[in-house]
């Protein structure tokens, strides 16, 4: 597979590290968080069979975190942005 | 169901084997059942054998999407053993071990059970303190485990790499003598057999599409042949665990992801031990054909795709190579690759859910064929008894969110244990 890394353009995922599903977040208030909620966020996945919204580290690159869109019955790559949601200026 | 046996053998030798009888019925699905199985693979097939042998059931349909046998009872390494560390684990692989070691004579079937014993080799001594501390728990469990030294290793596997400068020096090796392979298409054609034999219908190309539930109580499945009444459903689709679940409303703490495993051109006999190449990521067995059955690890993201990437084929022959440095020359004749559910725990779960009369049997990461017999045995249990046996109460729905995880590889909540 070759993911188009924001920073570093296309590069294949062996440079990458995978961070599993996206969509999935930690608490926003760990200290007021139910165990429902914790329950949830360590083993509850959605694991769609389609597309879907995963972490990748660049960790033999730019070392960042990145968001791609894969197909899971195709590995097909929709694209990819930086988790952070940082804007990217090419050339600032 | 006419037996099989050296007798039907020469007679039908006599008419050239023209007029063997089909091994089990292609029948059209009945309008209700007792008891619908989803999914017409290894596990599926023997929760509907013991159904039907050990509790008397018999109004049971299997509905397989496509083929029996055709996900992954038939693309796995075929390894069959009982090696495992914590006791939930250690009682239950080796009840299914047992019960590997009556089966053909119990189906009428040859498995072609081979018990030529399963080897890792130790390289470095906090792995040996591991193997070691793992033979001896399995021995507390009275199951058979030895742990052997460089020598030993040597006499039972002379072509790895033993020489000075090998880059992963044996310093011994972990066996448990029993542990064998088997052939696993047989063991689902076995099963089938032997359950269309007892009343069971296997019913083939049929896609469940929907399960009905009505005030909590499961009453059928949508099919792609139309819906099918049923008082209990059980889920039994490794590969396919989420998606199914999901027609029910379950979410579970699985993540589906590919393993892939290979084979080279068929060489004389070399190789008389499943070995497991302890400080990497390669494992090797030789098939009664004679070729080398290859497999490794994950590629380690998500995918229902069926097929890796080649990297990890690289990997994995890299390791090869390293220690056996005579398999260089050989070709890799295909490769391919499964859908592994893997929990968030790296062990299965067997039992009951949250609907009345649906059950589920799934997320088997990537050891499920060993665990065939014993998954078949106790789901069958859970079903006709509507509670779990003491095998598989550990492995039960509710264990993640009540923290008594079977985490036998001890690293928490990765969805890439075993």
């Amino acid at each position: 597979m070759i993911i188009p890394c924001p920073w570093c353009g296309e590069r294949p995922h062996t440079e990458f590290a995978y961070g599993g599903d996206a969509t999935i977040r930690r608490p926003a208030e760990p200290a007021a968080a139910s165990d429902a909620e914790w329950f949830d966020y360590l083993y509850i996945r959605p694991n769609p069979a389609g597309a879907h919204r995963e972490l990748w580290h660049h960790a033999f690159g730019c070392g960042q975190w990145i968001e791609v869109r894969r197909d899971t019955l195709t590995h097909r790559i929709e694209g990819a942005t930086p988790a952070s949601g940082a804007e990217i200026d090419r050339d600032g | 169901m006419a037996r099989y046996s050296i007798f039907s053998l020469l007679s039908h030798a006599r008419s050239g084997h023209a007029d063997w009888p089909l091994a089990w019925r292609d029948p059209e699905p009945r309008r209700a059942y007792e008891v619908v199985i989803v999914g017409g693979g290894g596990h599926g097939l023997a929760t509907a054998y013991y159904l039907a042998k050990e509790h008397g059931i018999t109004d049971v349909a299997v509905l397989e999407k496509g083929w029996i046998g055709g996900g992954n009872t038939g693309r796995n390494t075929t390894n069959v053993r009982s090696d495992y560390l914590l006791e939930p684990n250690a009682h239950f692989y080796e009840f299914s071990l047992k019960l590997w070691e009556g089966l053909s004579e119990d189906l009428n079937f040859n498995v072609m059970l081979s018990q030529r014993g399963r080897l890792i080799t130790a390289h470095f001594d906090s792995q040996a303190d591991a193997l070691i501390r793992r033979a001896n728990a399995m021995r507390v469990h009275g199951i058979d485990s030895e742990f052997l030294t460089r020598e030993q290793v040597r006499q039972r596997v002379p072509l790895m790499d033993f020489s000075p400068t090998a880059r992963f020096p044996i310093t011994g090796g972990f066996l448990q003598p029993r542990a064998g392979i088997a052939r696993h298409d047989a063991v689902a054609w076995g099963y089938a057999r032997a359950a269309d034999a007892r009343g069971v219908d296997i019913v083939q190309n049929c896609e469940v599409t929907g399960i009905r539930i009505d005030a909590g109580r499961v009453t059928g499945v949508e099919t792609s042949r139309g819906f099918i009444g049923a008082r209990k459903v059980a889920i039994v689709v490794a590969g396919n665990t989420s998606r199914v679940a999901a027609m029910a409303g379950l979410r579970l703490p699985i993540e589906s992801h590919l393993l892939q495993a290979m084979v080279t051109e068929p060489v004389k006999p070399i190789l008389d031990v499943m070995l497991s190449f302890g400080a990497g990521h390669f494992y090797v067995n030789q098939s009664d054909k004679g070729e080398l059955v290859i497999g490794g690890d994950m590629d380690g993201y998500n995918s229902y795709a069926q097929r890796g990437n080649l990297p990890m084929i690289e990997h994995v022959a890299a390791a090869a190579v390293t220690v056996f440095p005579c398999f260089s020359r050989l070709r890799i004749l295909r490769h391919w690759a499964g859908i592994m559910d893997m929990t968030m725990d790296g062990s299965p779960i067997i039992g009951k859910t949250p609907i009345e009369g649906l059950y589920l049997d799934g997320g088997w990461c990537y050891g499920g064929f060993k665990a065939t017999p014993a998954s078949g045995w106790v789901c069958a249990y859970t079903i006709a008894q509507d509670r779990p046996h003491k095998l598989n109460e550990r492995f039960n729905l509710a264990r993640f969110s009540r923290g008594y995880l079977i985490d036998e590889r001890g690293v928490g909540n990765v969805p890439a244990a075993h």
